[in-house]
Order: C-alpha cells, then sequence, then structure tokens
C-alpha cells in the first residue's frame, strides 16, 4: 500500500475499492484527506496511508436545483435537487462529499451537525467506473 | 510576510472605461472591450497617444470555454493596433481582471514600463445556463466539483456555516439583495439597473394586464420569500442571491507616478495591493471566512500604512450575497459575526458611513468575470473623482477607496486601494 503515491489518482482507486484514505505527516502528524505529497503544516515529505473510518458530521451543506450536465445525466435536474456538503470526519480532517439519504427538496429539515456515516457512489461500468464519496445520516 | 511589501515605484490611474454590462447578442468581446478603451482614453483629462502606450495585461477566465476562442493577449493588441508590442492575458477565474491591473502596476514599479493598459472582457451570455453552470464550476477545487458543488453551491454551503457560526438567516442576505438594487438604478451601465421594489411593482402590472392572479407581496422581503418570483439555485442561495450571466468590457491607463501629471492633474495612487490564495472547502480552516482575502487585506493595509476605518468607500466581490457579507468581516471593516448586522442596519448603504458597492455590485452591475476585476476598480475611479453622478457618495473630502476582486470559490483574492491626493 505505501508504493502508492499520495495524490489523486490513488485516492481515486481507493474510493474505487470502498476505502476513504488519508495521508498522514510521519513527522508532525497532521493528517489529509484527500491524500497530500506535502505537509501543508511542517511541509515534511514523508507520508503514510490512514484509513478514515468513515463516521462525521455535517459542516455545511447546500442543496442544488441547477445542476451541471454530469450530475443532470444523473437524474438531477430543478425539480429533482442533490445535496453536497462538507464532512468533519471523526478523526478531524473535512471532506467534500454527496449527501445522500436527506430530502434535498426541503434544506430546512437537514441539520448541521448531524452525524453520517460514508457511502460509496459508484457510477459507470468497468474502465470507465468513478466513485463518488457520499456520506449519509448515521 | 517577512518584509515591508512596496513597489519599485510609485504608479498611478489616469484613465478608466468600461462597457455597458448585459447579454449582448450582438456584440463580442472584442466590441464590448472597445467600448470600454474608447472611454478610458477619452477620459484621460490631457489626452494620450494610444501609441504611447507599452504593453497591454488583460484579464479573461474562460472565453476559450464560452465562446470557444482562447488566446486573448494578442487579439487585444491587434484589435487597437498595439501590434508587435506586448500582451498578456492573466487569468484567476473571477479575478482575471484584478491580476491583469496588478501585473501592470508590477510592471511600471519595476521600472520596465511606464505606460500600461489594464481590462479584461468575458462573452457569457451566448450559452445556455446548464453550460454556463459548468463553465464556471471549472474554477471550483476539483474535490468540490467532482461531488457536484457548483459555484452557488460552494457559497450556499458557505453561507450555512455561517448561519450556524452566528445566527444569522435568509432574512439578512435579502439586505444585501436590496442595497445593490436600490444602487443599481443610479448607475448607467448597469445590466440591472431596477430595483426590488419597481421589479414586484411591475410584475404585478403585468399580471393585472394579463388577467393573471395578483401577487399579494407585502414588502421586498416578501416578494424574495416567494418561491415563484425568487426561486432556490443551491439553497440557500435563491436566483436574487445571485450574480448574473453577463457580457462585458473594462479598460483602465496605468501610468509611472512621475510622469502621472502629463494626463491628468487628478490621477488616483495606488497605495495598497494585496492576494492570497485559497484551497478548497475541505482545506479551510474556517468555513465562514475566506482566507486568501483576509490575507490580500493584510498586504494592502501593511503596504499603505492604514487601516480598514480609512476605506472610505468600497467595491467587495458580492458574486453571491453570502460572499460581500463575509468579505465585510475579511476586510476588517466589520468584526466577524458583524457584517450581516452592519448591512441591516443600513451602514453600507450609499449614504451609510461605508459605501459597499455603489455600482449595484457584481449583482446588479453584471459580472462578465475577466471585465469585473478592472470595472470595479472603475467605480472607484468615478467616485473619488466626484465623476460618479446620481450614484456619488455625499462623504466629504474623499480620499481612499477600495476594491477587492475573488476569483473561484475563493482560490484567488486581491484587495487594492487607491488615493486621491489633491
Amino acid at each position: 500500500m505505501n508504493e502508492l503515491q499520495f495524490n489523486d489518482a490513488s485516492y481515486e482507486q481507493f474510493l474505487n475499492e470502498e476505502k476513504l484514505m488519508g495521508s498522514k505527516c510521519t513527522r508532525c502528524g497532521t493528517l489529509s484527506v484527500p491524500p497530500r505529497p506535502i505537509c501543508v503544516k511542517c511541509y515534511g515529505s514523508e507520508m503514510e496511508w490512514v484509513e478514515m473510518k468513515g463516521k462525521g458530521t455535517l459542516a455545511a451543506f447546500t442543496c442544488i436545483t441547477v445542476a451541471p450536465p454530469f450530475m443532470i445525466a444523473q437524474g438531477f435536474d430543478r425539480k429533482h435537487p442533490y445535496c453536497s456538503g462538507v464532512v468533519e470526519l471523526e478523526e478531524g480532517a473535512r471532506v467534500d462529499a454527496r449527501i445522500e439519504g436527506v430530502d434535498a427538496s426541503k434544506p430546512e429539515d437537514i441539520k448541521m451537525g448531524m452525524p453520517l456515516k460514508v457511502k460509496f457512489l459508484h457510477w459507470g461500468e468497468g474502465e470507465n467506473q468513478e466513485t463518488f464519496l457520499a456520506f449519509q445520516p448515521a | 510576510m517577512k518584509h515591508e511589501r512596496k513597489l519599485g515605484r510609485g504608479v498611478a490611474v489616469v484613465g478608466a472605461g468600461m462597457s455597458k454590462f448585459g447579454m449582448f447578442k450582438d456584440k463580442g468581446s472584442k466590441d464590448l472591450f472597445l467600448e470600454a478603451f474608447y472611454e478610458a482614453i477619452a477620459s484621460i483629462d490631457k489626452g494620450m497617444d494610444p501609441k504611447d502606450i507599452d504593453a497591454i495585461y488583460f484579464g479573461n477566465f474562460s472565453n476559450d470555454f464560452f465562446v470557444h476562442q482562447g488566446h486573448w493577449g494578442p487579439i487585444i493588441s491587434d484589435l487597437i493596433g498595439h501590434v508587435p508590442r506586448s500582451s498578456t492575458r492573466t487569468e484567476g477565474a473571477c479575478a482575471s481582471g484584478a491580476l491583469a491591473f496588478r501585473e501592470g502596476v508590477f510592471a511600471i514599479a519595476s521600472g520596465f514600463y511606464d505606460v500600461v493598459l489594464v481590462g479584461g472582457a468575458e462573452e457569457m451570455s451566448k450559452l445556455p445556463t446548464e453550460k454556463v453552470t459548468e463553465g464556471l464550476a471549472l474554477a471550483t477545487s476539483p474535490y468540490e466539483s467532482k461531488v457536484g458543488f457548483t459555484f452557488p453551491g460552494v457559497f450556499g454551503a458557505t453561507a450555512t456555516a455561517y448561519f450556524a457560526r452566528y445566527g444569522a438567516n435568509r432574512e439578512h442576505l435579502m439586505n444585501v439583495t436590496i442595497k445593490s438594487h436600490n444602487n443599481a438604478p443610479l448607475n448607467p451601465k448597469a445590466q440591472f439597473p431596477t430595483s426590488i421594489r419597481d421589479i414586484m411593482n411591475s410584475k404585478i402590472h403585468k399580471a393585472r394586464e394579463k388577467g393573471d392572479t395578483v401577487p399579494e407581496w407585502k414588502d421586498e422581503k416578501d416578494f424574495l420569500r416567494d418561491p415563484k418570483a425568487n426561486p432556490v439555485v443551491a439553497w440557500p442561495m435563491h436566483l436574487y442571491d445571485c450574480s448574473p450571466i453577463s457580457d462585458g468590457g473594462s479598460c483602465m491607463i496605468l501610468v509611472a507616478e512621475e510622469i502621472a501629471k502629463n494626463f491628468t492633474d487628478t490621477p488616483l495612487y495606488i497605495v495598497g495591493i494585496g492576494q492570497g490564495s485559497g484551497g478548497g472547502l475541505h482545506a479551510k480552516d474556517d468555513l465562514a471566512c475566506f482566507e486568501a482575502t483576509r490575507y490580500a487585506a493584510k498586504e494592502a493595509y501593511q503596504m499603505s500604512g492604514l487601516k480598514p476605518d480609512d476605506i472610505q468607500g468600497c467595491e467587495v466581490h458580492d458574486c453571491f450575497s453570502i460572499a460581500e457579507i463575509i468579505h465585510l468581516e475579511d476586510l476588517g471593516f466589520f468584526k466577524p459575526g458583524e457584517g450581516y448586522k452592519a448591512v441591516s442596519e443600513g451602514l453600507t448603504c450609499l449614504d451609510g458611513p461605508k459605501p459597499i458597492n455603489t455600482s449595484g455590485g457584481l449583482k446588479c452591475k453584471g459580472h462578465p468575470v475577466g471585465a469585473t476585476g478592472v470595472a470595479q476598480l472603475y467605480e472607484i475611479w468615478k467616485q473619488l473623482r466626484g465623476e460618479a453622478g446620481e450614484r456619488q457618495v455625499p462623504t466629504k473630502g474623499l480620499r481612499f477607496g477600495a476594491a477587492h476582486n475573488l476569483g473561484g470559490t475563493g482560490g484567488t483574492c486581491t484587495f487594492t486601494i487607491l488615493e486621491r491626493r489633491n
């Protein structure tokens, strides 16, 4: 596992395998999700992989009705909004993610700070398979 | 910042222009820039031969995407007969124009050039809204766009974090919208020169004429609460929280301070200039502020020796209503958590103690992204020189004005302070 570079491609590969992975600076212990090749706190470049437990809380969110084409292709539009948010992981780092299992047409009912657990959304098949990081109410 | 920021030599603005902003089927980027260029040259009190322009810096975010044409530096150079002298395009998303301005300032400050044209243009209205949304989303962080965040989406999420932290709500955002719509009718270049009240009255009038059910809005906020009149885009951002899709151009002429008086008796001097950068939402230490704005402001204040209270009027990057409120705090005009209260109390109105976005802001003046940075400074040029007409702020002895430009979702932020010395 340590042979994998600390970059976006590795992060995406792990998501395909249903693992949410971050990098931990071996010098100062700073955690980054997605992984970073250079520590932004101490500029160290010795990293190790750490798997997140996949638990967190909702730190910010939005319910989007005017969607970009790739989301429209997934069935979202003005009548079918979706929720995207920022999740604060139990380990301390924050990640951007889709928020599933909430009613995006009733944003008033979505509670900031609500406990969430990870969900991996697979899209496409074979070489075209992509995995979107999502969270849903725990 | 280890050492003091300063320019190698002083730089002044001696001319400025902008096109009318709007959605124009019959005008391209070249036409719009030309409108701004003609006005800028004509505004130079003692005249200037465009042959004296040493170099061009031109801001454009993504005409590559919007009209399928890149490489705008030489296109603009060729347009105004500037070939073979240099022309450089700058890109910093919605802050592309401010980056052109900065490059122009540094090129003169270094002693390399004496006279520089800076400006920008963007042509966004040729595509349908969904495609423009996709084009703008190119400037979000890759981690944001991957999980569906659009531009309004990132600012919507930022709003939920701000609301949760400080107890603000949608009603407070409406005050920003109403204020910008009150200023815009006084600006002949604005894309939406209509107050919310006049928009309401016009819709009521149309409904009566057509024999439709006549809406019963009690006041502006009641109108803005109506999901039919003001639909959600990316909650809590609704249509009237968002700057529009626009076409437009802007232009300024910068010269070395020592020759400024050859062109005008009333040049404006660049006394503070700052720029910061930021990561995406997930990388922010604080979701309810823009660190890049704070850094840009720190640089500009330090260079100028000025404090936020010294700034007598400011154009603030209000791509979304929440952005204006948070930036008022990041620029130091109000304490964190106090920005929304200040707007509610009318402190940022045209005749208030801290006039903000007298032009109508991006919301109403329009936001052709590459043109915006220099167009914001154009408003400060007009105000400081007492040429803002009906929207002239009543402050006596105007001396310091500033403009804040943001690119992407806070990835690039600039802050520029101009001074009038006589």
